[in-house]
């Protein structure tokens, strides 16, 4: 039993990365803009979040610098694939490499700085560890996976949430979801296609950035290593984005299924069933491939991807 | 100088695309409880004007005066505070959302109250004669559907100047009369209307005024009840010109060419597209096929060209039923069938290569070996340039760079150049000025005195009522009759498109 | 009127889109240079910024990927053209794909593919003659990444799954069936995730010290070219890629089309890996090394161009080696290389709407009286 919840609060905190990436482009292409650059922007994040927690000790200040830096590499993309109509895939994939490149010449220039592998402050470790209700956290089993995660998963639950309500059940979401359906004909009812494009692109790729932060603070417990801090998370969350039908709630879901698919090979009894550890590495880009095939396969008009998604929208083109 | 306050008034607008004149110096003006019909060919400019007025384009000089004033318009929001709404020709809908959510995006507020706009919607459509299911989604609509949600739509933003932009297109007869009484309650309800055509009849049946363009300028403004058919066409086209497309009596075959017996296909969706289509075909005949858009139409065409696996049924060409073979097994029986589709720069030509290249799409694989020869396909590129007059710069400027009748030029050309015995089209004039249909209507019957059967999917009655030998009507997929054009008329058509069957065998077939 | 609603007239626009037609090839040609000019000053302030002196950064670059030691004053061009070959052929591969409009991500994972491929036979049956174990392995690599590029092929025609993140999906795929190799049965020393040193029947030759993978260069640019542009299948690639509604209404067999030519990119690209490991003389789960994702932006940047791929890669080939000198010699990290491959691409990239369309600037003051 024990091992059990252990097992969940493992994936639980290995999946809020991939929660924070994957609504981040579900925003994203939602208004019509498939952003490839997830990788790099959790990067980017991951690196700012981390700068701004080694130099001010603030969580909140981490918090915002993480969003602010993706955010700014999603502007790139937007400016790029919005208004100046470039090919999506090839601006997301740039980012990506841009994004990386960015944060590891910074990250070397402050490790030169540092003398050595920077590390935050107890100080500031305190604040994103995981937090205790006095009673609450100490219910037996659920409470620690309720009641004592640290602050980011209940932040990026949040988000989900929000966005789920946001995207879903309010105008402004309508008119959203109708930009990615159908650009003109949003355009035509007088919805400012390209303004709401930005907006969206924007603030999904300043959450893709808190995601990154939380790898680089809570995952590699707060020290810059040169390389190896988002590993590709950021490309299974794009992928996410499919297994999550696009739904922002059925991310949180999506990405506690996939933490527990990483989390997965602590939790095995090594003595009983014998897999290679490459195995279980490849064990989340293998079930996305699955889901990618089935949600193929099962083709629907609806819960799909948006219908004008990846392709850009200019008014005047005839 | 009267003191009436037109709703709009442009004046000396003009606009170019690249180096073509869209609009050159266009004035026209409209007033509450009136109707203008904007007249012109395809291509004279009168979607682009409009799409000026909704937002969409932005004039490159000239002015718009709104209610009197000098105006801006930037966007569809500036179009809609001005209480002006478009209704496009293409539908501009959100295929997955319903016809409510349609309705309602884009307006203000952050939270839409779902009930109160179902009350509004309700009220709209009460009031002007609709019926509407909001709760329907765009997908699940039949094109008359999609285009009352387009019109309750620019109601629900309060529009008091409509713009229609060839709303008759795609409706019956039926249809049309419909919606012409609920734009004439609306002109006396006061709202100033303005419908985009080149329907002369409708013209004079539903306008107060009309303008005409031609070429992208204004020829001239008429009230209705002062002029005519005759004179609107010469104003329009800018020289007298005979409006009666030749039907010339020909030798048909004493044979059918080819057979389609029970017939029936499912379509992307699996669902039926064709149910139980029989007719017969002859040579030296055009059957016309007509039916509310997607009756089946492309089905129809796609499955004969061999491009679409039809369910059941026969397609029977001189005894051998073609029904399951390949576009390359029907070739191989010798029958040459040219197909000429409805989208000609998506699927009858690729838009990116040149009109040499586009030669090649038809005779590429029968070049032996693994090297592809571009010589006789550049030789017919010049040949045909020269016969059909098509103007282009050379034959290696991308077919996308030609007006749509030099592309319709183009793919017509290339299809009849493989001297086909059974010729298929569909909407072969959409898009194309008067000069280029009455090019494709010969090209058409000259094809015909050859012998060949041809097959001829059209959406103006009026055309296939005088081009056509015999018309076969389509309704949901099944043939509703097939009739003599010369005995019956366009509001017996329009019947049997809103699902009449036919109740005796019509003209053409008592032989 | 009436209802006294103020209708807020928006003002003119300042700058208006107009879409450029031309009949030269002259501006297109100086607003790319513009956009390589900008791009250069563009990384230059990024250095700058980071503290260092963009001149010095620039040379060193330069000069670190093409001017060697004093004893060797060829061993930077040596490595400048080990980053160029895997690149270019890459690029060369995947420029089959994307002609197709089929979005080969998976450059990477074929790659890989084709290194597993070649270094079975090179691992198993060592005894073999180089000359033949060479062909053998190049075969092995070209139908390890063939078989991969495969996969997604295969399901993009029966179901349509996308393309793009099943070709994403397969590298990491790749990489940890690599990784799982050289910690499992391919392991040569216990304890150590690593296949060792191959035999030395497996080299490539070299010629002047330099091994003829460039020679694949050669031969993989000519056969694009012709592939895609002289033969009857090329014609059929850029049909099917325009529109797949032409190709069908053309009596083309899309299905075969697709799955030849992602047979032919995967191999080009499985050709790579077996490069890369005759010439690393061993295969390590590092062996794309990004090659499949650059490859895809030098692809794009050619415009799909083969004789323009070369010389795209020789950029960036420049670029990424010249950064590791820099890094020794400046102390900037050589992941610099990438942000400026970045800054080059984004330039580019913004550069092609300059192409497309020209602004005009509201300047109707005149008009008015």
């Amino acid at each position: 039993m024990d091992t059990l919840f252990n097992f969940l609060y493992a994936s639980i905190i290995a999946s809020t990365p991939l929660l924070f990436g994957t609504v981040g482009e579900i925003l994203s292409e939602k208004v019509g803009n498939m952003n490839l650059g997830v990788e790099g922007m959790m990067w980017l994040g991951a690196f700012a979040g981390f700068y701004a927690a080694y130099k001010t000790e603030s969580f909140l200040i981490s918090l915002l610098a993480s969003f602010g830096l993706a955010a700014v590499g999603a502007l790139i993309y937007a400016f790029l694939t919005v208004t100046l109509k470039a090919n999506q895939n090839v601006t997301g994939l740039t980012l990506t490499t841009f994004g990386i490149g960015l944060s590891l010449v910074f990250g070397k220039a402050m490790i030169t700085a540092a003398g050595g592998a920077p590390k935050t402050s107890d100080v500031f470790n305190a604040k994103v560890a995981a937090i205790n209700i006095p009673v609450l956290s100490d219910i037996p089993y659920i409470g620690k996976i309720i009641f004592g995660l640290n602050p980011y998963v209940y932040i990026a639950v949040a988000i989900a949430i929000i966005l789920y309500v946001y995207l879903m059940k309010t105008k402004t979401g309508l008119n959203l979801r109708a930009i990615g359906e159908n650009p003109a004909a949003a355009d035509a009812s007088g919805i400012n296609v390209n303004l709401m494009k930005y907006i969206n692109i924007i603030i999904g790729g300043g959450i893709c950035g808190i995601g990154g932060a939380y790898m680089s603070l809570v995952m590699v417990n707060g020290s810059w290593q040169d390389s190896g801090v988002v590993n590709g998370y950021g490309w299974i969350a794009v992928a996410l984005v499919i297994f999550s039908s696009w739904n922002p709630a059925k991310a949180i879901l999506g990405s506690l299924i996939f933490g527990m698919f990483s989390s997965l090979r602590y939790y095995v009894p090594s003595d009983i069933i014998v897999i290679p550890t490459a195995f279980y590495q490849m064990l989340p880009f293998v079930v996305t491939t699955i889901v990618l095939i089935v949600t193929s396969i099962k083709k629907n008009k609806e819960n799909t991807q948006p219908a004008a998604c990846g392709i850009n929208y200019f008014r005047e083109e005839r | 100088m009267t003191n009436t306050t037109y709703a709009i008034e442009l004046k000396n607008i003009c606009k170019n695309f690249g180096s073509v004149a869209a609009n050159k110096n266009v004035s026209l003006n409209v007033k509450y409880g009136e109707i203008l019909a904007l007249l012109g060919e395809n291509g004279s400019g009168k979607t682009t004007l409009m799409n000026m007025l909704s937002g969409i384009y932005h004039p490159d000089s000239g002015e718009i005066w709104i209610d009197g004033k000098h105006t801006v318009i930037n966007s569809p929001k500036d179009s809609f505070k001005l209480k002006i709404g478009m209704i496009h020709q293409h539908f501009k809908l959100v295929d997955v959302f319903t016809a409510a959510e349609n309705i309602i995006m884009g307006t203000e507020g952050f939270v839409g109250s779902s009930k109160k706009a179902a009350e509004k919607i309700k009220e709209i459509a009460d009031g002007f004669g609709f019926s509407i299911d909001p709760n329907k989604k765009v997908y699940d609509m039949s094109v008359g559907e999609k285009q009352t949600v387009e019109i309750i739509k620019v109601l629900y933003r309060g529009a008091r100047i409509l713009i229609l932009d060839e709303p008759t297109a795609v409706l019956t007869p039926q249809e049309t009369e419909k919606l012409f009484k609920v734009l004439d309650n609306m002109r006396k309800d006061g709202c100033a209307i303005i419908i985009i055509t080149h329907k002369l009849n409708e013209v004079m049946a539903i306008s107060d005024r009309v303008t005409v363009l031609r070429k992208g300028e204004t020829v001239a403004t008429v009230d209705t009840k002062t002029t005519d058919i005759r004179k609107l066409t010469e104003l329009m086209v800018g020289r007298p010109v005979e409006l009666k497309i030749d039907r010339p009596e020909t030798e048909r075959s004493a044979e059918p060419m080819f057979f389609v017996k029970d017939l029936c296909v499912r379509n992307e969706e699996d669902v039926f597209a064709l149910k139980n289509v029989s007719f017969e075909l002859y040579g030296g005949e055009i059957l016309g096929v007509a039916g509310v858009a997607g009756s089946g139409q492309r089905e129809l065409c796609e499955t004969i060209a061999g491009l679409m696996q039809a369910e059941s049924g026969e397609i029977t060409y001189k005894g051998e039923n073609i029904l399951h073979k390949s576009p390359a097994e029907i070739i191989d029986l010798g029958i040459s069938m040219s197909f000429i589709p409805e989208d000609r720069l998506g699927m009858g030509l690729v838009a990116s290569m040149d009109i040499a290249d586009n030669m090649l799409l038809k005779s590429y694989k029968k070049s032996k070996g693994l090297v592809i020869n571009r010589k006789p396909s550049r030789e017919l590129a010049e040949k045909l340039v020269k016969r059909l007059e098509i103007v282009t710069p050379s034959i290696k400027t991308p077919v996308s760079r030609l007006s749509g009748g030099n592309v319709q030029k183009v793919l017509i050309g290339r299809e009849i150049e493989s001297n086909p015995n059974i010729l298929i089209t569909a909407y072969p004039v959409r898009g194309l000025d008067i000069n280029s249909s009455f090019t494709i209507y010969n090209l058409l019957n000259e094809q015909k005195a050859k012998g060949v059967a041809v097959l001829y999917i059209g959406e103006d009655l009026d055309v296939i009522l005088e081009l056509c030998d015999r018309v076969m009507v389509l309704c949901h997929g099944e043939v509703m009759g097939i009739v003599d054009p010369r005995k019956v008329t366009k509001e017996d058509i329009g019947l049997m498109m809103l699902g009449n069957k036919l109740e005796k065998e019509g003209g053409a077939e008592n032989e | 009127m009436s209802n006294g609603s103020k209708v807020s007239t928006g003002r003119e626009p300042l700058i208006r889109i107009v879409k450029r037609e031309y009949n030269n090839k002259l501006i297109p040609g100086l607003i790319r240079a513009g956009a390589l000019i900008l791009s250069i000053i563009a990384g230059g302030l990024f250095i700058w910024a980071m503290g260092f002196n963009p001149f010095e950064a620039y040379k060193s670059i330069i000069r670190g990927a093409l001017v060697g030691s004093a004893r060797d004053p060829m061993s930077s061009i040596r490595s400048t053209i080990d980053i160029f070959v895997p690149l270019c052929v890459t690029a060369l591969g995947l420029s089959c794909a994307f002609k197709m409009k089929f979005w080969n991500i998976g450059g990477e994972g074929q790659i890989i593919m084709g290194g597993v491929f070649a270094t079975f036979f090179a691992l198993n049956y060592p005894q073999i003659p180089r000359p033949l174990m060479l062909l053998i392995m190049l075969i092995a690599g070209a139908v390890g990444g063939a078989l991969m590029a495969l996969i997604p092929a295969l399901f993009k025609v029966k179901f349509g799954t996308n393309e793009t993140l099943f070709t994403l999906m397969l590298n990491y795929i790749a990489i940890y069936i690599v990784k799982y190799l050289i910690a499992g049965p391919w392991q040569r020393t216990p304890g150590f995730a690593s296949i060792g040193k191959l035999d030395k029947n497996t080299y490539l030759y070299e010629i002047n010290r330099q091994n003829i993978g460039w020679i694949a260069v050669i031969i993989v640019v000519l056969f694009v070219y012709f592939y895609l542009y002289k033969t009857k299948s090329g014609y059929e690639v850029s049909v099917v890629g325009e529109s797949q509604a032409t190709a069908r209404y053309a009596g083309m067999n899309i299905r075969k089309i697709i799955i030849k030519t992602m047979l032919i990119s995967g191999a080009i690209c499985g050709i790579v890996g077996m490069i890369k490991v005759s010439s690393n003389h061993t295969l390590t789960e590092g062996i794309g090394g990004g090659v499949g994702f650059a490859a895809i932006t030098v692809a794009w940047l050619s415009q799909l161009n083969p004789f323009i791929i070369p010389i795209v890669s020789a950029i960036i080939s420049i670029l990424q080696k010249g950064s590791t000198v820099m890094q020794m010699n400046m102390g900037i990290s050589s992941y610099a290389a990438d942000v400026l491959q970045g800054i080059i691409l984004f330039c580019f990239l913004g550069s092609e709407f300059f192409v497309r369309y020209s602004l005009v600037f509201n300047l109707r003051i005149k008009e008015a009286k």
